[in-house]
Order: C-alpha cells, then structure tokens, then sequence
C-alpha cells in the first residue's frame, strides 16, 4: 500500500463526502438508518455528562472510588457506559499534590463512552504537539496554574488504554446532590486541562 | 496486496507523529463547540465508524490510513477530513472502490461531464479476527516488570507505529504491566495479530527534552516489541 500522493484535483472536502456518500448508497453498501443512528448517538445520546456522574458518584460513595481506581472498565459499566473507545479504561486521581493531563499525540485517543467525542482542540496540533514538552506552560495558557512541587503526569493514550481523570472535589460542594455535583464537572476536567470549580 | 513483507512504500513516519514537534501555537477552547460543525462531518465520522467492516480491515488499518493522508491535507481538511481520507483509503485499498471514484464522482456532482471509473475487483484482505477489539489473553509472562528501566527502540518504522518518535531511543520505567493487546504495527498490515504485553513506560521530563525541561513525567503504552531491557 503506498502513501497517498497529493492528487492536483482535491475537491473540497464536503463535495467529497457527498461523493462517497452517493457511492455507497448506489451499492448498498450502507443503511441511511444506521448512518443516522450512529451520528445521532454520539450527537445526543454519549457525551461528558456521562463521565461528570461517574466523577459525581465516587465524590459521593468512597466505596464507589475504590472500584473505580482498581478497575475502571468494571466501575463505569455499573453505570451502562461502555462501547467503542473504552475497551480498557484507567482512571486517574487527581489531588492537592498530583496532577493528571492525558493526550494523544498520534491521533485522537479519547475515552468515548464516558466524555463522547473529543472535542476541536483535543485532536488538534498545537495541543498534541505542546503538551508532551511543556504542559505546566500549555495549562497555564488554558486557565490552569499549577505549583512547582505538584506532580505533574501527561499520559499519551498511544495503546487501547483509555486515561480517565478523576478530578479533585472542589471546597464548598459538601451539601451537594450527586446529581448537582455532576453539573459542575467539566469535560475539560476529566482530561486534566481545567479543575472542577464552583459557579 | 496484502499479508506480504513490508516494502518501502509503506514508509509513514509523517505528520501525524506531532509529540514535542513546534510552532503550532496556543492552544485554544472555542465555546460550545458542536459535536459536527458541518452535516458532512458527522457522515465522515460515521463512514469512518463503519470503515473496518466496509473494507473487512480493522481499527489499526484505519489509524494507518489516516497517517498515510499528504501532510497537506492532513492540515488542511482538518479532523474529519482526515477521516473521510481514509475511509476513501481503506475502500480503494480493499477494492470496494476504484482509485479516484470518489474523485470523479464529486466533479459529477459539481457538474461537470466525466466518466467514473470501472468498479474493480472487490480485494478485501485475508483476515479474520481472532476476538472482537483489540485486547487479547497472551500466554507468556510479561518481559518486563513494574521498576524495571526500558529502552524505547530507536526503530524508523516499516510501517504503522504507535511508537512516537519523541520517546525513541529514550529511558524510562515501567510504572504498570497493561492488558496485553494486538501489535499495531503488524495488525495494521494483516501480517499477524502478535498479541503481546503492553507496559506503561514513565519518562522523566529532562530524558526526552533535556535539562531545561519542566518538571514532569511524560507516561505512555508501549508494547513489548518497542522496548529493550536497559
């Protein structure tokens, strides 16, 4: 199989989906009905609120916690969540002290089950690029300031391992709801770019 | 075409491969971003999501396709563009599609007078899973051990990788034995599954960049056959 070669007509990329689209419906080749199911899906149905309860629940249960950190695959299918891109997923604690970041410079790695589709910045250059040489500069630039002597861990999600983070329990959230608690956890926060905060 | 030796036209050390490479600037969060900006990105995603059954090939196969796109559009198309490539790949590749149908087609659709290409003969590859996804039960202890120091090979790859060339040639120590999974770098190629053990390898900060490095450990899965005992 060779590369590519960059051919001189390259329509743009829209025209060109509808091309192959047109292709495979004259062949049969796919369902409209289940191009409409698998777009909706992960439009609608799996995103980050899934993954923001699984962070809720093991803020609430300790018991919860602990299977989550010994097995995450196991934990999070208590909740439904499983499916493409979280064959094996490992969750990361973040705390006053060790600080989680996860990335994949390849491509796009991400575990969709719990946080749905990655999202713009995640698959594109500068922060695949940036965050494996310089992430305390890279979190910094996002909003994210962390201490010198914090422990700071950038995972890249090179295998079929999915990197989890379970962010720290913000200050002031003890009268919380589990479910209030899930509101405030962020996508940005369960990759380790952003900490949970209070509105 | 396929399950053969590995020939220099399957050379792909290329663009995708943007661990630690520089210049591309800040990174930034755009606000209530949709999950497709577009309607042809979601169609792209979901070709993409059914490419290794379309093409009979599988997930390693596709990663390969989308390295394999000219760095030009890599960019350029941005992210589901690149599926969209290697969806058109991995279908030209396995013969559900001629080589610039999709091509042709598209310049019907704008309206100009070409033929379409013969539909060719369909050559899927001769592959057959041994197990859904990519985790695998391996027979043999793992080589190496939690505290063990590793050496990721310095390898130009033959063809698929998922060995980063930021960590080749770099020391660094297991922190966790993973579930053992299919070797990328053949599975891609229909040369073999070559389930294996895979190791969470931590590298200090200074190791990959140098002393002026930030304080941090940067940890990744490589798989038994990217690493040397140290």
């Amino acid at each position: 199989m060779t590369a590519v070669p960059r051919p001189h007509d390259h329509p743009d990329v829209a025209l060109r989906a509808e091309a192959l689209e047109s292709l495979l419906l004259e062949r049969g080749l796919i369902d409209p009905k289940v191009i409409d199911g698998l777009i909706n899906r992960y439009e609608n149905d799996v995103g980050p609120l899934n993954g923001a309860k699984v962070v809720a629940k093991a803020w609430t249960e300790p018991d919860y916690r602990q299977r989550l950190l010994e097995d995450g695959t196991a934990a999070v299918a208590e909740l439904g969540y499983s499916g493409p891109q979280g064959e094996h997923i490992e969750v990361l604690e973040n705390t006053a002290q060790v600080h989680n970041v996860v990335v994949c410079t390849l491509c796009s790695c991400y575990p969709w089950p719990l946080l749905g589709l990655p999202p713009s910045w995640y698959k594109d250059p500068a922060y695949r690029s940036r965050i494996v040489r310089e992430p305390r500069k890279v979190l910094g630039e996002m909003g994210l300031t962390l201490d010198d002597d914090t422990d700071v861990r950038v995972w890249d999600s090179s295998s079929e391992v999915r990197y989890f983070v379970l962010p720290d329990r913000p200050e002031g959230t003890s009268g919380l709801s589990e479910e209030a608690l899930a509101a405030l956890v962020t996508r940005e926060a369960m990759v380790g770019v952003a900490r949970v905060k209070l509105p | 075409m396929y399950a053969q030796a590995l020939t220099e036209e399957v050379l792909v050390d290329g663009i995708h491969d943007m661990g630690g490479t520089e210049g591309w600037g800040a990174v930034t969060i755009p606000i209530d971003e949709p999950v497709f900006a577009e309607p042809w990105e979601a169609k792209a995603f979901a070709f993409g999501a059914l490419s290794a059954r379309l093409s009979g090939q599988n997930l390693d196969a596709m990663r390969h396709a989308i390295d394999r796109q000219h760095p030009y559009d890599y960019l350029v198309d941005g992210y589901y563009g690149r599926w969209l490539a290697c969806v058109e790949t991995m279908l030209v590749d396995s013969g559900v599609l001629a080589p610039g149908a999709v091509v042709a087609r598209a310049r019907t659709l704008r309206g100009e007078a070409v033929g379409e290409p013969p539909d060719p003969p369909v050559d899927k590859p001769d592959y057959q899973p041994t197990a859904a996804g990519s985790l695998r039960d391996v027979d043999t202890d793992p080589r190496f051990a939690v505290g063990d120091r590793v050496r990721a090979r310095s390898h130009g790859p033959a063809g698929h990788t998922r060995l980063p060339r930021y960590t080749r040639g770099h020391v660094g120590t297991v922190s966790a034995v993973q579930p053992a999974q299919v070797l990328p770098d053949t599975h891609a190629h229909f040369v073999a599954e070559n389930a294996q053990h895979v190791y969470a390898v931590g590298f200090d900060a200074t190791e990959l960049w140098g002393d002026g490095a930030e304080s941090f450990t940067l940890t990744i899965d490589l798989y038994d056959d990217y690493l040397e005992p140290e």
